[in-house]
C-alpha cells in the first residue's frame, strides 16, 4: 500500500521506464529502443551538463540523435550518452534521512571566504 | 548576358535545383519521423539541404542580374526549367528508399564538393567548404541507416532491396555530364562529375558490404534531369513548394 502514491522527482527514472535493450519479449518497434540520457559540454573547461533523454537503438544513435536533438543551436561541443537503466538515483521515500539532516548545518557552507573576482565558474 | 556566364549560371542553378528538390522532399517527413529523433534528423538535413540551395541560388541571381533573385529562382519556374538530377525528385517512399536516396546523393555530393574546393571560381569553392562540413555528417547518417536496415530484420531488409531497385536506374544520371558541366569543368570552374563515379561506386560497396546489400548489374540508366526533362514526380512537388507565391504573387511574411 506504500506505492498508492508514487512521486518521482526530477532526475528518478523508475525502473520500469528506464532501458531494457536486453529483455528478449520486446520486439522491435520504437517503444522497445532502450532511453539515454545526455550530458553536453558547452565549452572546453566547463563540466558536461545533463540535458535531457531521448530513445535511441545504441550508443552511436544516441550520440547523433543528442547531435541533432540537443546541439542545433550550437549548445555544445562534446556529448556523453549513458543508458538511461545504468543510472541509479536515490529513492524519493528516503528523501528525509537523506538530505533534512544537513539543512541546519551552514557552517558546512564555504561562505566564510572572499572568492577573488579573477576565479570564474563558482 | 555572356555565353560563358549562362553557361555558369546554369551549373550553378543544377547544383541549387538539385539541393532545394532533395530538402523540400525530405521536408515532407516533418512531423512524420518514424521517431521524434529522426524526424529532427532528416528535417536538419532538409534545412542543410535549403541552406546550401539559397547560398546557390543568390550566386545565379547575381550571375543571370536583370532582376533575378533566389525566391525568383525557387518560386517561379516551371519544371522544365529545373536542372536537377531525376534521383532527388523521386517520391519519398517509405524510410529506406528515403535513407538510401540520401546515401546516394550524399556521397555524391561529397565527392563533388571536395573537388570543387579547387574551383577557380571563388564563390563556388567557398559554397563546397561550408557545404562539405554538412555533406559529411549527412553521408555518416545516412550510410548507418543504409547498414541498420539492410543488416537488420527480414522485413527492413526486404525494404532496403525494394528501395534499391526503385532507385538504382537514377544514380547514373549523376556521372554523366551534361554539355554545360562540361564546360565548367573544361575551365577549372566546375568538377568533372564523370571521374567522381569510381570512388562514388567504391563507397557504396563498403556500405553494402556491410549491409548485405549487392550493387545491381544494369548498365542502363535514366535521364533528362539536368536538361529539364523530368518525370511526373516534379510538377507536384513544385506544386507543393510554389503554391503562395503563385496564388498571391510577392507575398512575405
Amino acid at each position: 500500500m506504500k506505492n498508492f502514491i508514487l512521486k518521482y522527482y526530477y532526475g528518478d527514472i523508475p525502473e520500469d521506464k528506464s532501458g531494457g535493450a536486453a529483455d528478449a519479449r520486446q520486439t522491435a518497434t520504437q517503444s522497445d529502443w532502450p532511453l539515454w540520457e545526455v550530458f553536453i559540454r558547452s565549452k572546453q573547461g566547463l563540466d558536461h551538463k545533463h540535458v535531457g533523454s531521448l530513445h535511441a537503438a545504441d550508443a552511436q544513435m544516441a550520440i547523433e540523435n543528442a547531435r541533432d536533438v540537443y546541439t542545433r543551436r550550437m549548445e555544445g561541443v562534446s556529448i556523453w550518452v549513458v543508458e538511461s537503466k545504468y543510472i541509479h538515483a536515490s529513492n524519493p521515500e528516503e528523501a528525509e534521512s537523506f538530505y533534512e539532516p544537513a539543512s541546519d548545518k551552514v557552517y558546512r557552507h564555504p561562505t566564510f571566504y572572499n572568492v577573488p573576482d579573477e576565479v570564474k565558474h563558482m | 548576358m555572356s555565353n560563358n556566364r549562362q553557361i555558369l549560371s546554369d551549373y550553378v542553378l543544377h547544383l541549387a535545383d538539385n539541393a532545394l528538390i532533395l530538402g523540400q522532399r525530405n521536408s515532407e517527413w516533418c512531423g512524420h519521423g518514424p521517431v521524434l529523433e529522426q524526424d529532427i534528423a532528416i528535417t536538419n538535413i532538409s534545412l542543410d539541404l535549403i541552406g546550401q540551395a539559397r547560398s546557390l541560388y543568390q550566386y545565379a541571381a547575381q550571375l543571370i542580374g536583370n532582376g533575378a533573385t533566389e525566391d525568383r529562382l525557387a518560386y517561379l519556374r516551371d519544371a522544365r526549367e529545373f536542372r536537377n538530377c531525376l534521383l532527388v525528385e523521386l517520391p519519398r517512399g517509405d524510410w529506406a528508399v528515403t535513407t538510401l536516396r540520401q546515401f546516394f546523393f550524399s556521397a555524391y555530393q561529397m565527392l563533388l564538393f571536395q573537388q570543387m574546393l579547387h574551383s577557380s571560381d571563388t564563390t563556388l569553392a567557398a559554397i563546397a567548404e561550408k557545404s562539405l562540413k554538412e555533406v559529411t555528417y549527412h553521408v555518416r547518417w545516412s550510410s548507418e541507416w543504409v547498414i541498420r536496415l539492410g543488416d537488420g530484420t527480414e522485413e527492413s531488409h526486404n525494404r532496403m532491396e525494394n528501395a534499391l531497385a526503385d532507385l538504382w536506374a537514377f544514380t547514373g544520371e549523376l556521372f554523366v555530364p551534361s554539355d554545360y558541366e562540361k564546360s565548367v569543368a573544361d575551365n577549372g570552374i566546375g568538377v568533372d562529375v564523370s571521374s567522381l563515379k569510381d570512388n562514388w561506386l567504391q563507397k557504396v560497396q563498403d556500405v553494402f558490404n556491410e549491409a548485405t546489400l549487392t550493387i545491381p548489374t544494369t548498365t542502363w540508366f535514366q535521364s533528362g534531369g539536368k536538361e529539364g526533362i523530368h518525370t511526373e514526380h516534379l510538377g507536384y512537388l513544385l506544386a507543393d513548394l510554389q503554391f503562395l507565391q503563385r496564388a498571391y504573387p510577392g507575398m512575405e511574411w
